[in-house]
């Protein structure tokens, strides 16, 4: 972490140590497809991997854990981390379709924000450390939903819009993957064109330094929060809109494969490195793993184990650290 | 003078954490028709050893300044071998026990190990060695059953009188030298015996205060020749014989095994939540297990208190994230004492 740097810009060939862990990825996805490819082969005689209908399908359901990575990685940038995704994403969604009507989409994001505003409140002023402070938020949030909803399943349903975005196709392309190419893009401006893009990558490698050159590094933080809160209620609103209605622990699944496709690619978990680039590649990487391990029928412990060991091996080649942290 | 009040001081998060558990503990037992009873005790103390257990297992590594996001996991694990191995025989019982702790420690050296040599960070390590221990109990249980013996699972879940009288042991507990401690609840019994023989022992080692010196600074413990690897792997090994031992008396207390993944997350996140409200700092080097178990109790305690005040199911999970995040917040109070900003910013 102390020898971390701002990312340099690209240079004719050489390989800068941001761009590793992107390509050793996107190589592994390479094998992951072949793999699965053979299998089909083998057992259907079909290269059903291959065909741009099941890719662009994967994509489709690789996008709501993509939007919950962009906004995932802004907070592990800065060197902190959002544990109240789970529930932040379960509340826009119940709230979104329970409001229904035009304003539904509006109010699920205006709840993510609210959320993250709270979470950053806690961590720029409080101090409280992020991990423990957002998990309190999402035992809160999680208290908010069961009280308002009973613990059962909202009865109310997405609105029309929200299943558009979520099912619909331009142009033969999903709609959840056009709204995460667009978010992507914004992020991307953000960190690589804003000076706040610039004061993350600056706190998370030493904030006391960012602080001292008069950077109000409690905004930047507040902010990180506010739009990692609101991708996960958008990436809820999507889901809703995706299976009709909001339902009980629908976030759950997508807090640990955020954190894992965030550092899979590349960004450092203490803060200051990585690029947006390797957390579209890391999505990629676990949907797509996680599809082919379901195609060839593994049973749910062989996935859990497969998946945990890859997570190690692409670390173990990219991602150690020096030695002693002085 | 000065001395009590410097050790005061340095132990605020604790004093405090045994402050809210005898206020919750007292009003819980106060208003409870069968209040201050052995059968109260019994049940309070079943309740929170698992909890207690874990939490203390993410202790030590928290100590050391990293974090362990397997804990549930390891004690998932062991749950589910639990289930299978610890019944037939006396000694066949006995080995399944051992096995059962053997294999929580092999699981803690391992993310000790992934962590030292393998050099990523501990919380995306354990992040993903949680899922293959997950895993492997899935690949024990698929589904939820198994079978504990009857007998050790009823002796170890009661006080010292019926665990000497199931196995005839001191006249069926009837001794008259035993009579003082015989209301004691076995698992508090087992959690002395563990705080005792393991736990302050290995504080006090070498390897022990290498750990703490590590949590406060690695930089002037590498430098000061403590042996930074060794320390670390112990911590995580440690770690998981905790987790082990809370999996196996889960098992006890449920007489079954249950690889259940959103029990496994909701334990090791309350593990965390039990360290930071007993008092050990996230960033390492303070606290300690005894300080975790009493955060354990607390949350325990908190929801004990449900009962008797008779609140709506629906509202205990708000009310229980209102007080985790209110209890987390009370250390936030240093930093409107702090008048440079700087001492705030790492």
């Amino acid at each position: 972490m102390a020898t971390g740097s701002l990312p340099k810009p690209a240079s004719g060939w050489s390989l800068s140590p941001e761009d590793k862990p992107i390509l050793i990825a996107g190589a592994f996805i390479l094998v992951i497809l072949a793999i699965g490819t053979a299998y089909t082969l083998a057992t259907q005689g079909t290269a059903s991997f291959l065909s741009p209908v099941y890719l662009l399908q994967q994509l489709q359901v690789g996008a709501f854990l993509g939007i919950v990575a962009a906004g995932a990685m802004l907070v592990i940038l800065l060197g902190h981390i959002d544990l109240s995704i789970p529930w932040t994403l379960t509340a826009g969604a119940m709230l979104g379709s329970a409001i229904g009507g035009p304003y539904a989409i509006p109010v699920g994001l205006a709840v993510g924000m609210v959320v993250g505003l709270v979470n950053g409140l806690g961590v720029a002023y409080l101090r409280v450390p992020s991990m423990i402070f957002t998990l309190g938020v999402n035992a809160v949030m999680r208290g908010f939903m069961v009280m308002l909803t009973g613990g059962y399943a909202p009865q109310s349903t997405a609105t029309p819009l929200m299943s558009y975005l979520a099912t619909g196709h331009v142009l033969g392309i999903p709609m959840p993957l056009i709204v995460w190419a667009v978010l992507s893009v914004l992020v991307v401006l953000l960190l690589q064109r804003t000076s706040v893009g610039r004061y993350i990558y600056a706190i998370g490698n030493r904030e006391r330094a960012a602080y001292l050159s008069g950077i109000n590094t409690r905004m930047v933080i507040i902010l990180a929060f506010i739009i990692s809160g609101a991708c996960s209620a958008l990436a809820g609103v999507l889901l809703a809109g995706y299976s009709s209605k909001a339902y009980q622990g629908m976030g759950d699944p997508y807090l640990l494969p955020a954190i894992a496709a965030v550092v899979i690619g590349g960004t450092n978990i203490l803060g200051g490195r990585g690029r947006y680039l390797g957390t579209v590649v890391g999505t990629i990487l676990i949907v797509l793993l996680t599809s082919v391990l379901s195609v060839m029928q593994m049973p749910e412990a062989g996935r859990q184990i497969i998946y945990g060991l890859v997570i190690i091996l692409m670390l173990l080649v990219y991602g150690r650290q020096r030695g002693v942290i002085a | 003078m000065n001395d009590l009040r410097l050790r005061l001081g340095q132990n605020l998060g604790l004093l405090l954490a045994i402050g809210l558990f005898l206020l919750f503990w007292l009003v819980y037992n106060g208003l409870h028709p069968k209040g201050f009873s052995t059968a109260v005790l019994i049940q309070n103390a079943n309740e929170s050893f698992v909890i207690g257990a874990v939490a203390m297992a993410q202790t030590v590594p928290v100590l050391a300044g990293g974090l362990d996001l397997s804990v549930g996991a390891v004690m998932t694990l062991v749950n589910c071998l639990a289930s299978v191995l610890v019944n037939g025989s006396g000694w066949q019982m006995v080995l399944g026990i051992v096995v059962c702790l053997a294999a929580g420690t092999l699981a803690g050296w391992v993310n000790g190990v992934v962590v030292v040599y393998g050099r990523i960070q501990p919380i995306i390590a354990t992040l993903a060695t949680g899922a293959v221990y997950i895993g492997i109990a899935l690949f024990i249980r698929p589904t939820p059953g198994g079978d504990v013996d009857g007998d050790l699972s009823w002796a170890l879940t009661n006080d010292i009188y019926e665990f000497c009288a199931t196995y005839g042991l001191f006249d069926d507990g009837e001794a008259a030298w035993l009579a003082p401690f015989a209301w004691i609840p076995m698992p508090l019994a087992i959690m002395l015996l563990v705080i005792f023989l393991v736990w302050i022992p290995f504080r006090n080692s070498v390897t022990g205060r290498g750990v703490y010196a590590i949590g406060s600074s690695e930089g002037a413990a590498y430098m000061s020749g403590v042996r930074i690897d060794r320390c670390k792997i112990a911590a995580f090994t440690l770690a998981g014989f905790f987790a082990g031992l809370g999996g196996l008396y889960l098992a006890l207390q449920t007489s079954s095994g249950n690889a259940d993944v959103p029990q496994a997350g909701a334990y090791t996140l309350n593990s965390i939540a039990a360290v930071v409200i007993g008092g050990t700092s996230l960033m390492g080097g303070s606290g300690g297990a005894i300080c975790s178990l009493i955060g354990a109790m607390v949350i325990r305690a908190i929801s004990f208190n449900f009962r008797i005040f008779d609140i709506a199911p629906l509202l205990q999970p708000l009310f229980e994230g209102i007080v985790l995040l209110g209890a987390v917040s009370i250390g936030a109070a240093r930093v409107f004492r702090v008048k440079n900003r700087l001492e705030l910013l790492g």
